[in-house]
């Protein structure tokens, strides 16, 4: 019992970091009807930028704090110069673009830093939280997810930027006629996605450790996610982050065993397009004309 | 009076054939005006070019501005407010949210909250679907918020895109009661186009007729409401 205690609730620690990986799936999807395949990269590039901070001397908060930031940055960047250009491209030049820049991170971080394979700090260290459920890490990584989730709510709740860039993502005409500046949402909404990704590098690294290639796993649990809880659902996303990071380990611990426990995201993929593409929680809303 | 907005020779398009050829109209301060015409003359796409959500060439002031190259986050934060075709409802975001993005370029927090609950005087209904996602309410009252949601920015003039159609006769009359008294009470000037000729030459003090983008008649309200052709077309008697 003990055990599986354990699985869960390490699962719901992993699954924390695939909810915020969702999210920002479901954020640039909801804005723009693409599926930002270079999600994973993003995070893996703002992860070694942390590493590189921390390395350069850095305490961690502060090259938190920092990569945090860059990213926001690089995120805006990315979003104006190389999406901005094929807004209105078809789908297949969008997918192209987008898994060009997957391609041009990777090989980018493997050239400036090596892919050779770097350990990278948890700033959870904490002795007193020994026990035998979670370790420190886990602990602090689910308290740092649930602080960006929480976050990230109240700033689309309750500010009046957070409204802009909703009404943005919804309906651009209608948001330019109130004189939103639809294009920096957009933008912006590149920004928090790329920030909620270096986040989620930086919680996870510690764990499956620091290499260009370091998300490819990761990532397909995150649209695993995304997709069950609703690829245009925000909370559905979430908790699908948490519901594939349990399933996923207690399948690993006691069904399929962890060398195939990847191959649960695909099976959910898999169920979720077949059987309910809109996933458990996707938009089925009543609009009247 | 001297105009709010004035609009000469204007072209507009969609692809590379113009919709428009050469429009002229204008709009008093203090007044209304409205444009009339049959499907697919060039209504909508008139009130598209005039806040730039479309290509055009022309003259365009605005409150003493040319807007005429402005992009229409500009224009509106200058003052203009546009209720479009298909009254352009934010579905997802509550009414009170929808009223919000209204106001959203303003920064005078106890304003825009007094002007909220002057929308909810104006419109008691959207009070009552305060909290209620948009896309769920009525055609009628999704009409009544896409208004409500100009009139947030406290605009000095309203421009609205057939704000009639599809709706109940009551629901109608309360829409042009309530643009009436924005009129006289809040000094908002107001565009209007219109299906609904009747109502809107009533209610206008001046009308334009546009046919395949071109205005062919134009003048004070009452003269086109006598003229025989207007009356044969659009009035129906
Ligand atoms: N988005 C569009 N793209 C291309 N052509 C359009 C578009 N909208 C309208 N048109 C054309 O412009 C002309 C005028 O349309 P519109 O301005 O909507 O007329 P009205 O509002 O008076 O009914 C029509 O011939 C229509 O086919
Ligand atoms: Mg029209």
């Amino acid at each position: 019992m003990d055990a599986f205690l354990h699985q869960v609730l390490s699962g719901l620690a992993t699954g924390g970091i695939y909810a915020a990986l969702a999210l920002a799936l479901v954020m640039i999807y909801q804005s723009t009807h693409h599926i930002n395949f270079a999600q994973g990269e993003m995070a893996m590039f703002s992860t070694y930028i942390a590493w590189s901070f921390i390395d350069a001397g850095f305490p961690y908060w502060v090259a938190f704090v920092l990569t945090v930031l860059a990213s926001l940055l690089i995120g805006i960047v990315i979003e104006r110069v190389v999406i901005r250009p094929v807004e209105h491209a078809p789908v297949l030049s969008v997918v192209i673009v987008f898994i060009a820049l997957l391609v041009i991170l990777n090989s980018t971080a493997g050239w400036i830093f090596s892919y050779t394979i770097k350990t990278f700090p948890s700033p959870f260290d904490w002795r007193g939280l020994q026990n035998s459920y979670l370790s420190p890490h886990e602990i602090g990584s689910i308290g740092v997810t649930l602080m960006v989730l929480l976050v990230l709510y109240g700033f689309f709740r309750f500010t009046s930027l957070g409204l802009a860039m909703r009404a943005a993502a919804q309906n651009p005409v209608s948001s330019r006629l109130v004189g939103i500046r639809v294009g920096w949402m957009l933008a912006l909404g590149w920004g928090l996605a790329a920030a909620i990704g270096a986040i989620a590098g930086m919680m996870i690294a510690p764990v499956i450790y620091l290499d260009p290639n370091m998300m490819s796993g990761v990532m397909l649990y995150a649209f695993a996610a995304a997709l069950l809880g609703g690829i245009d659902n925000p909370f559905g996303a979430v908790l699908g982050g948490f519901i594939v990071g349990v399933v996923e380990n207690i399948a690993g611990a006691y069904i399929v065993g962890t060398e195939l426990k990847l191959s649960v995201a695909l099976v959910l993929i898999v169920g979720v397009l077949l059987f309910r593409p809109s996933g458990l929680f996707g938009r089925r809303y009543v609009v009247r004309v | 009076m001297s105009a709010l907005l004035e609009v000469t020779d204007l072209h507009a398009g969609y692809g590379p054939a113009d919709v428009l050829h050469g429009v002229g109209f204008a709009v008093a301060n203090g007044g209304i005006t409205t444009v009339l015409g049959a499907n697919g003359a060039g209504k909508t796409t008139l009130l598209r070019a005039v806040c730039g959500l479309i290509r055009r060439r022309g003259n365009v002031q605005f409150d003493g501005q040319s807007i005429a190259t402005r992009t229409t986050e500009r224009i509106v934060r200058m003052g203009l407010a546009h209720v479009p075709d298909g009254r352009g409802t934010f579905t997802l975001l509550s009414t009170e949210e929808n009223l919000r993005v209204g106001a959203i370029t303003r920064r005078d927090s106890r304003g825009v909250a007094a002007d909220m609950q002057k929308m909810f005087t104006y419109f008691p209904r959207l009070q009552e679907r305060r909290g209620q996602q948009a896309g769920t309410l009525s055609g009628g009252e999704q009409q009544m918020l896409a208004i409500a949601r100009a009139l947030m920015l406290r605009p000095k003039l309203l421009v609205l895109d057939e704000p009639s159609f599809g709706l109940a006769p009551m629901v109608v009359q309360d829409i042009f009661r309530i643009m009436r008294t924005v009129n006289q009470e809040e000094k908002v000037s107001i565009l209007l186009v219109e299906q609904n000729a009747r109502l809107a030459l009533e209610l206008a003090d001046t009308a334009y007729l546009l046919e395949t983008g071109r205005v062919v008649q134009g003048g004070p309200s009452e003269q086109l409401r006598d003229d025989e052709t207007v009356r044969r077309a659009y009035l129906g008697y």
